[in-house]
């Protein structure tokens, strides 16, 4: 029972707006009452829930209503700018030092935030900007933090500093950053271990480092599902560490994210980056008003062609336009697209960034996906390029090296004619710089066997 | 900060009489406690019946009356059967989603049965997440208790089956399995948890088996989807609220009991070996309306009640239990017990 859409709701309020033609007081007051709701809901703390009702009402009551709008769609507009003027339009980036000297990073944060998980993601998107980066391992408490960080390192190819779990993190923070100056590299990430911002103690670790060695972007982990307290979080470790930005963990789940307004709104201090998954490439720029809308509840398709087009080869999306045009679409065309979707995170990732994620996403069965992969690898060439092809006798021993009943080879064979088809429709629109949702949908209907 | 201040401002009431900012100020701390807006109506609705019953005049004895509305409704999902399975032959199936502490709680579950004098083994079923299996055998040998592992990358399924077969070949009490932490919208790796479920089930029938769903303390409403959708793949019966150092309140659990019938059974306060409690719903319900202070005091008063409450002599010649006695009261009575004993 997932609480219904912001947008659901208000088209029910405004239902009722609608014949009065007029922007009042009372109409104002009772489409915010679910506008409050719905953030609270999204874990956007009481307060700044509170301020931003306050302020919305400010503007609203007593508005134009502009032409072609009517008072309900007036609000939305006016929820909708003050909600992304409060999440800021620009993203940000982490500065680095001037010249050939080391910048040095260090993450922060509660435990179990994605700390060293995402010190690897981090580490990897600045290997691909060509930076030389030197992980290291500050967390001297956790069992076994040390060790994550150094398979983490070793998925990414990143070298790993540790001293191992007998010396103070203020001395690792300091022979990194000697080790790195003198080893020729760019980046030390400093991995320091979980902690409750009310740990005097150990928020002082944090500022000794600081005092020890030039930090330049101290970077606060935060898990998108928390709740309230994710304010109390920021500013404690603003207040007494000073924190530069915000890295926002485990959006792959389906949590509407409140805690990043929150931040935002209370701290005034950028998110950076959004981790997205469990492999060290699901790790992206953080788009602030693409995240309004998240925790509005309306889908974020931009993100989606964005992914798309980082990640889709472009030769053979050429060259599946040009076949496509020519009505020829074949098994391979098939297995390359649905690698593209892998590619993007996996068809649930594609889902959730439209919008789809929660209870809204059609149940994706992976093992049916994989089960496609096998059949179609147990083609021939021949046959994978021309369907045609495929009699009953070519069936049956598909089945057989694929280890599947024949029934699936069939229920492929005549899906695909289907799938083909959206696929058309979907790589037709992708090259207008638009995706259907509808057509991603059926697709996924289609898939399903 | 925000949480301390605003709870002195609560102690310190600058309301004199019940009104509706004074309300406005309870919904504001269960809201900021994470317990969500329905369940905040509600609790705040059923406050406002009792005040309006017992005609409470004082915004103190209102603050009490939320606080034990809280604990009711903890307490309706508690059962006094909640912890039998410390007794028995039990197989405990810990699960949750990415960094809510599991492994710790793995940890110091072990610790508790070891304490109990339990033959106690841990599987580390988490194959999954780098070093988690590190991770684990560090707790085994601070708890001084077994472990079996797998390979890293391997079936967490099989690890299961293993730890069950050698579980019953040593004569173990208690049987732990750590999960690796997963994403409840994950539709595979939820199915890999339903297989491990059900390996339990199948291999170990004749054991107790209990599952329970870490939960951070500091998650907001997103708790009760995880909650909701862990209970759809195994038998959930039992919530661990980690974290509860911080500043968060968990009072997610609220609306976890309520609409999922789960019970909070265990909470974490702290990174130390030992740092596991029983749950108080007590104590919790009234760290999360702000009125420890006032629970604490109501408790002495009742001892201190306890402690005048004297038994007098009637007319007929029987005894009255008067609770509250004053002291000259207490005085009479002892007097007249003097007396009988031919005392002067």
């Amino acid at each position: 029972m997932a609480f219904e859409s912001l947008t659901d709701k208000l088209q029910n309020v405004f239902k009722s707006l609608k014949s009065k033609g007029s922007l009042t007081q009372e109409d104002v007051k009772t489409a915010l009452k679910e506008v409050k709701m719905a953030l609270l809901e999204a874990d956007v703390n009481f307060r700044v829930v509170k301020q931003f009702v306050n302020s919305v009402t400010e503007k609203a009551v007593g508005a134009d209503v502009m032409n072609g709008l009517n008072p309900g769609q007036m609000v939305v507009k006016i929820v909708n700018e003050e909600m992304t003027s409060l999440m800021g339009s620009d993203t940000s980036e982490l500065t680095f030092a001037p010249g050939k000297s080391v910048t040095v990073i260090m993450m922060c944060g509660l435990n179990g935030a994605g700390k060293t998980t995402t010190c690897g993601k981090l580490a990897a998107k600045l290997k691909t900007k060509g930076k030389k980066v030197l992980l290291t391992a500050c967390d001297v408490y956790r069992p076994a933090a040390i060790k994550q960080l150094q398979v983490n390192g070793e998925k990414t190819e990143t070298d790993v500093f540790t001293l191992g779990d007998d010396k103070s993190p203020v001395i690792i923070a300091e022979e990194a950053v000697s080790h790195a100056e003198k080893n020729g590299y760019n980046v030390v990430i400093l991995d320091t271990a979980g902690r409750q911002q009310i740990d005097e103690e150990l928020m002082d670790e944090l500022a000794r480092i600081k005092a020890s060695v030039t930090v330049h972007d101290t970077i606060l982990v935060v898990d998108a599902c928390t709740g309230q307290a994710a304010v109390d979080v920021a500013s404690g470790f603003d207040e007494k560490v000073g924190i530069d930005g915000v890295i926002l963990t485990k959006l792959d789940g389906d949590s509407r994210g409140g805690a990043a307004l929150s931040i935002r709104a209370i701290t005034g201090k950028p998110i950076l980056f959004a981790a997205t998954g469990e492999k060290p490439t699901d790790f992206e720029q953080f788009y602030p008003d693409r995240m309004a809308s998240r925790i509005l509840g309306m889908g974020d398709v931009l993100s989606l062609i964005e992914k798309a087009a980082e990640n889709v080869d472009i030769e053979t999306s050429k060259n599946m336009n040009a076949k496509l045009k020519k009505g020829r679409f074949d098994f391979n065309d098939y297995i390359d697209s649905m690698k593209q979707v892998n590619r993007m995170g996996g068809m649930t990732s594609v889902l959730s960034m439209m919008g789809m994620g929660g209870k809204n996403m059609p149940a994706i069965d992976e093992a049916s996906l994989k089960r496609n992969e096998a059949i179609i690898f147990s083609m021939t060439p021949a046959e994978r390029a021309d369907p045609k092809l495929l009699n009953p006798k070519r069936k049956h021993r598909i089945a057989k090296g694929a280890g599947v009943d024949i029934m699936y080879v069939n229920r492929l064979v005549k899906q695909f004619e289907q799938a083909s088809k959206l696929m058309k429709q979907m790589g037709g629109s992708m090259k207008k710089g638009k995706m259907g949702l509808g057509s991603l949908n059926s697709l996924m209907r289609n898939l399903k066997i | 900060m925000a949480g301390i201040f605003s709870r002195l401002s609560g102690f310190f009431s600058q309301y004199e009489e019940i009104s509706e900012d004074f309300y406005e100020e309870l919904e504001e701390t269960l809201v900021m406690g994470d317990v969500g807006v329905s369940s905040t109506e509600e609790i705040i609705e059923e406050l406002r019946k009792r005040v309006a019953g017992q005609k409470t005049g004082s915004p103190e004895e209102c603050r009490l009356l939320l606080s034990n509305i809280v604990k009711e409704r903890l307490d309706e999902t508690a059962s006094p059967s909640d912890y039998d399975f410390e007794l028995k032959k039990c197989v405990i199936l810990v699960v949750g989603v990415n960094g809510v502490g599991k492994t710790t709680t793995v940890g110091k579950l072990a610790a508790r049965y070891k304490r109990l004098g339990k033959n106690v083994m841990l599987a580390a079923a988490d194959t999954f997440r780098a070093a988690a299996g590190e991770q684990l055998d560090v707790w085994a040998e601070r708890a001084g208790v077994q472990i079996i592992k797998g390979r890293d990358g391997g079936d967490p399924g099989a690890v299961v089956f293993d730890a069950i077969q050698a579980a019953k070949a040593r004569n173990i009490d208690v049987l732990i399995c750590d999960t690796a932490g997963r994403l409840h919208n994950k539709k595979n790796l939820m199915n890999e948890l339903k297989k491990i479920n059900s390996i339990i089930t199948s291999e170990y029938p004749e054991c107790t088996k209990e599952t329970l769903v870490v939960v951070d303390a500091s998650t907001g409403q997103n708790a009760k989807e995880q909650a909701r959708e862990f209970k759809e793949v195994t038998d959930v019966s039992g919530v661990v609220l980690t974290k509860l150092d911080g500043s968060a309140k968990g009072g997610i659990v609220i609306a976890i009991e309520s609409e999922l019938s789960i019970p909070v059974k265990f909470v974490g306060v702290g990174e130390k070996i030992t740092d596991l409690k029983k749950f108080d719903s007590t104590g919790y319900a009234a760290a999360l309306t702000g009125s420890e202070e006032l629970v604490a005091r109501e408790e002495e008063k009742a001892k201190d009640i306890e402690a005048r409450t004297v038994v007098y002599a009637t007319e007929d010649g029987k005894g009255e239990v008067v609770v509250g006695a004053s002291e000259q009261e207490k005085e009479d009575a002892f007097a007249f017990f003097r007396s009988l004993r031919g005392e002067s």
